[in-house]
């Protein structure tokens, strides 16, 4: 009970924190490619926009550094034994990102938002990169240690039975680390992209300040084509690492109970829950598993039945994640990539013909568009922790024995009712902000951005 | 010197850090609505610390994610015996994260004054939660052979942790009040000014009365560490000079002050990080919770490496932003 309602409150936290984190990556990058448009134009439109959308990206870092601290203090909280075990190794990157990457985000960030009356042009503008260079450290540290957890590298178990780390490098070249970091990346940048096209959209649509959002709509839209385009690939890669190190997790994706040669992927299924192991598929489509799965046309993918026999070696038990969970959670994202790419193509070929600013139902779309990146992030991250179950570590320790022992289930009732009402409230708080400023945030942006009476004192920033 | 030593005097240094610099951040925070009185007085308030809060908190951050990757054993045994109280904890650090940037977003008199007590609640209240938690480090817990605690939240509230975080809160105060007087101007740093002079008096026999239980904790009879006769002496200066206008030596003094009191603190736990009260026999040491050596040399290599810069940017930062802040005269929200 202690061990579940431990997990609850991790799920929850953490899939909460990952709302804010990719639109942190993908706002901070976007922001300082309009301040150097800005820089190197000199185009004052391009200084409200800096402002308006960097205002955006200040409501979102608060909420999501102070979510971030529950993480840093959970693993102790309610996973002490996890902790005392993998620490040596997992707790480096922690610390190195702390050193490397919270440092330069927090200082840099202060220094941008305080700095613009005071910091030279050229300075000020290298303080927003250093905020994104911050956060992009910061995502790269956590998944090295994340991925440690899915294919632990570069340590032995010391006669305590412990992990110690033997070699830091074997974790920088984690194959699980190298693509997972890249697909985390390219997702914070799509997520970036698509709240920047959402607001901008909606400004186009309301014909106000057209000129000024149809720049960033065109930003948006020539970032988000690529980079989609590059991470439909990215995590087809993925999934050939994850088949290689976690079979369980790929095969448990496509509810493929016996072993397969070709193997097809069913673009929908009915059942192929725990118990059912014959669902009913919707337009199998031949071959495209074994591509997916193993980047061959005839490749084969190990069944969940021989899987879990051939585990049996770690002792008894049941060693297939929830087959519900990976099968939608894959599919949810994979789609929803999908229809995100058309939409993008759509709004390319729209800005080719110089029509963007005029297609209405593009436009709507562009806003409703918004929620998709926080269900695809949240996808992926189900697919990779829920994937790993029954595992904590991978093929070390289980999730059932790596909880807190002197921890009590009500002391976990209370914190997670605390966490819970606390984020609502933070939630609701944050939603209030972001619509309220999206919608009336121009005029603010307007008074910022103008340049300051020479004189007189500056206006308070807080 | 052995590599977990000097970890531990790393992460000593890391605290150390976090006090003398979020230390007075809680100050400001916790003393906002009196010194700055009105809602401009306030803002100037928050704006003395605006550039810098953010990132002197990460020493806070950077300080647990070190015990994480340096003594895994004790991490692993502290943030679960405080497990109530961290909960607590961050749900102040949340409040009081979100109030800086959120607050001034919208004028509702409502969302200022309730963002307002946020930020007031959780400065006073983190200071206090963490002097607990390392109070009852030295204090001891009851924690069985196996290095797992075997109390409940109550047992966390022992007499020494309470004044500890007692005198941490004062001190922040006091180091908040100089600060204040030291970046603001006119009728804020007078006020600034006499709010410093009344703590301080509280924060010299605070201070003192804590160290005299220092010794007691740890047994060291009637000779004081000298540790503990400069952290005395620094306050009792930081509380003389705040009434004169020597704000600059003031603020120097509140922070010698804090820093003493947590330096004080590590010295007297080394080369214990956790004390049990069960039994002695069980206490957490440098040397049954650390990591493997390796990790030890790879996170000093990067430490070594990166520290330094760290150190660099963030006194650029305080260098940038070194003008008193003051109230801009045509501002009417």
């Amino acid at each position: 009970m202690a061990n579940d309602l431990a997990r609850w409150q991790f799920a929850t936290t953490t899939i909460y924190h990952f709302f804010f984190v990719p639109v942190t990556i993908g706002l901070a990058f976007l922001v300082a490619t309009l301040q150097t448009v800005w820089y190197r134009t000199g185009n004052p439109d391009h200084k409200r926009l800096t402002r308006f959308f960097g205002t955006l990206l200040l409501i979102n870092v608060a909420i999501g550094v102070v979510t971030g601290l529950v993480q840093e203090f959970q693993f102790g909280m309610n996973w002490s034994t996890y902790s005392r075990f993998v620490g040596g190794v997992f707790g480096a990157p922690l610390a190195m990102e702390g050193i490397l990457a919270f440092f330069l985000e927090s200082t840099f960030l202060g220094l941008w938002l305080f700095g613009w009356d005071r910091l030279p042009k050229l300075v000020h503008l290298g303080c927003i990169w250093a905020v994104s260079l911050g956060t992009m450290l910061s995502a790269m540290f956590i998944l090295m240690a994340n991925s440690w957890m899915q294919h632990p590298v570069g340590y032995k178990i010391n006669r305590q039975g412990q992990a110690v780390l033997t070699n830091m490098w074997a974790l920088i070249v984690n194959p699980t680390f190298v693509w997972g970091y890249a697909h985390v990346l390219l997702a914070g940048l799509v997520t970036g992209c698509l709240v920047m096209l959402a607001v901008s959209a909606w400004y186009l649509r309301k014909r106000d300040h057209v000129e000024l959002f149809h720049r960033t709509a065109k930003l948006s839209l020539i970032v988000l084509i690529p980079t989609i385009v590059i991470q439909l690939s990215v995590g087809n890669q993925l999934g050939v690492i994850e088949a290689r190190y976690q079979p369980m997790k790929i095969a448990a994706a496509e509810a493929q109970w016996t072993n397969c040669k070709p193997c097809s992927f069913s673009a929908f299924q009915i059942g192929g829950g725990h118990n059912d192991e014959t669902p009913t598929e919707i337009i199998p489509i031949p071959h495209l598993l074994s591509i997916l799965a193993t980047n061959t046309f005839n490749g084969a993918v190990t069944g969940l039945n021989q899987l879990q026999s051939e585990y049996q070696k770690y002792g008894p038990g049941n060693y297939v994640p929830d087959v519900f969970i990976q099968y939608w959670s894959i599919r949810v994202m994979a789609y929803l990539a999908s229809a995100i790419l058309l939409l993008a193509l759509w709004g390319g070929w729209l800005l080719h013909r110089n029509r963007l600013r005029d297609s209405r139902l593009f436009l709507f779309l562009c806003i409703c568009a918004v929620v998709t990146p926080f269900i695809m992030n949240t996808a992926g991250w189900l697919l990779t922790e829920s994937g790993r179950q029954p595992w904590i570590v991978q093929g070390l320790q289980k999730t059932i024995n790596a909880n807190s022992p002197s921890v009590s289930v009500t002391e976990i009732w209370i914190s997670l009712t605390v966490f819970v009402l606390s984020y609502i409230v933070l939630a609701w708080a944050d939603l209030v902000l972001m619509l309220r400023y999206s919608r009336r945030g121009m005029e603010h942006a307007d008074e910022e951005a103008a340049e300051p009476v020479p004189g007189a004192a500056p206006s308070l920033t807080y | 010197m052995q590599l977990h030593t000097i970890w531990f005097v790393i992460i000593a240094v890391l605290w150390v850090g976090f006090f003398v610099l979020e230390g007075f951040d809680f100050g400001v925070g916790a003393l906002h609505r009196i010194i700055g009185k009105n809602e401009i007085g306030r803002r100037v308030c928050m704006n003395t610390i605006g550039p810098w809060w953010d990132g002197n908190e990460v020493w806070l951050i950077v300080a647990g994610a070190s015990m994480f990757a340096a003594f895994p054993g004790w991490y692993a045994t502290m943030f679960s015996a405080l497990y109530l109280a961290l909960v607590l904890l961050l749900v102040a650090l949340f409040g009081r994260g979100v109030s800086f940037e959120w607050r001034g977003k919208r004028e509702d008199p409502r969302w200022l004054a309730g963002w307002s007590w946020a930020l007031t609640i959780g400065s006073i209240l983190i200071p206090l939660l963490v002097g607990v938690a390392l109070g009852d480090l030295l204090h001891g817990l009851p924690i069985d052979s196996q290095h797992e605690f075997t109390g409940n939240f109550f047992s966390l509230l022992t007499g020494y942790g309470l004044m500890t975080g007692v005198t941490l809160l004062v001190l922040s105060l006091l180091h908040g009040a100089t600060f204040l007087a030291l970046r603001t101007t006119g009728e804020i740093r007078e006020r600034a000014h006499s709010v410093a002079r009344s703590i301080g008096l509280i924060a010299v026999l605070v201070n003192l009365a804590w160290c005299v239980w220092t010794l007691v904790v740890i047994g060291g009879g009637t000779v004081p560490q000298p540790t503990q006769i400069f952290g005395v002496i620094a306050v009792i200066f930081a509380w003389r000079l705040a009434t004169t206008d020597n704000d600059a030596w003031a603020f120097v003094a509140s922070g010698f002050g804090i820093a003493a009191a947590i330096g004080q603190l590590f010295i007297a736990l080394y080369p214990n990080v956790m004390v049990s009260s069960t039994n002695h026999a069980f206490n957490l040491t440098v040397n049954n919770s650390a990591a493997g050596h390796y990790g030890l040399v790879v996170m000093t290599v990067v430490a070594v490496l990166f520290f330094p810069i760290v150190l660099l940017y963030q006194g650029w930062s305080f260098h940038v932003f070194r003008k008193r802040v003051s109230a801009p005269p045509t501002s009417s929200a």
